[in-house]
């Protein structure tokens, strides 16, 4: 690997396991709360500058158009053990991100996809990511002041979730239920890893 | 008037990839993730403040005398800017990642990644490597990730 040329003389000290978590869903549903939840650290902002060439033949008759777009991305981080650090990643919101999102969700253990029941089509792109790549996720409703609740079976239908898709209520404020929902979520990408050990090799 | 654009007229020119020299890519060889952790050596701030040669800071102050930018690639002969000093110190306790880094520095995320790979070239850090793409961490992990998870 080329990474072990990076070790010059002997003193190896074990860095800990990185590990990361997708929190996606929809503009404004709160998934930069839900991480400064469970952080230990204040959710953290780091931005990528993206160049995107303008398409070939476009309205400017020939000129290259190129802009330059700055992506940001939330994260916080949760020490689990000496050995284990968790980082969590709010996505950018906007869905013509995609390429940043393909970045974030390689090695992910997991997604929690945060919906808003006032706006559910928020969250269908999330939902619709997650599915496609086969990220194993797990459906947070965000429970907003006087937003309308309604029953989770109304809400699983609506979506149309598989049904082990793990579906919770959740305040994302709280540190106890945004930890809940990551427990959650990686139990059930648990049962995922187990239940792809004992099949047969298939994409 | 393309003559127009010389020198000062140009404005800043101290824009983000000025300090990697124009190169947007790190070492094809390393594919820094976003959570791939830095860690540096115990001596290595002190011995990447001495690879960075006093006639180079002379050359940039000297007036009159444009400074051409170096061939493309870690050159870390020519001297370390700045900010490879201050991923460094940033990483001499604890282990930093990448995502990490570029907030605290604020930068973007291909600028660190860039000047990450020029201290790895130097072999002044280490990083780790992050779960293999497309794979989901095994079982044992997961579950200690759970049991970490309830302790907290």
């Amino acid at each position: 690997m080329a990474f072990g040329r990076s070790e010059p003389g002997a003193r190896p000290t074990p860095a800990p396991t990185a590990l990361k978590i997708l929190v996606a869903g929809g503009f404004g549903v709160g998934k930069t709360t839900f991480t400064g939840a469970v952080s230990e650290i204040k959710p953290l902002r780091s931005e990528e500058a993206l160049t995107e060439a303008g398409r070939p033949y476009d309205d400017l008759g020939g000129v290259e158009a190129k802009a330059t777009t700055t992506v940001a991305m939330d994260f916080g981080r949760i020490t689990l053990s000496a050995s284990m650090v968790l980082y969590l990643f709010g996505t950018p919101g906007q869905d013509r991100f995609w390429f940043l999102w393909d970045e974030l969700a390689q090695g992910a253990l997991g997604a929690v996809v945060l919906v808003d029941t006032r706006r559910l089509e928020e969250s269908f792109a999330a939902i619709d990511y997650v599915e496609r790549r086969g990220i194993p996720f797990a459906v947070a409703v965000n429970l907003f002041d006087g937003a309308p609740t309604h029953p989770v079976p109304t809400v699983r239908a609506a979506l149309d979730l598989d049904p082990d898709v793990p579906l919770l209520l959740c305040d994302a404020r709280r540190r106890e239920s945004a930890r809940e929902v990551l427990v959650a979520l990686v139990e059930h990408s648990l049962r995922t890893a187990a239940a792809r050990q004992h099949l047969p090799a298939a994409p | 008037m393309t003559d127009a654009w010389f020198d000062d007229a140009a404005g800043p020119v101290v824009r983000p990839y000025a300090m990697t020299r124009g190169r947007t890519r790190p070492d094809a060889r390393l594919r820094l993730d976003l959570i791939a952790l830095v860690t540096a050596d115990d001596d290595a701030l002190e011995r990447a403040e001495h690879a960075a040669p006093a006639d180079h800071r002379a050359q940039d102050d000297a007036p009159g005398h444009p400074v051409h930018p170096g061939p493309a690639g870690p050159t870390p002969a020519t001297g370390f800017a700045p900010e490879h000093l201050t991923i460094v110190r940033r990483c001499s306790g604890d282990p930093q990642s990448v995502a990490e880094l570029a907030a605290d520095l604020d930068l973007p995320v291909g600028v660190v990644r860039v000047l990450v790979s020029d201290l790895v070239t130097a072999e002044l850090v280490r990083v780790t490597r992050p779960v293999p793409p497309a794979e989901l961490p095994d079982e044992t992990v997961l579950r200690e990730v759970i049991d970490g998870l309830r302790a907290l």
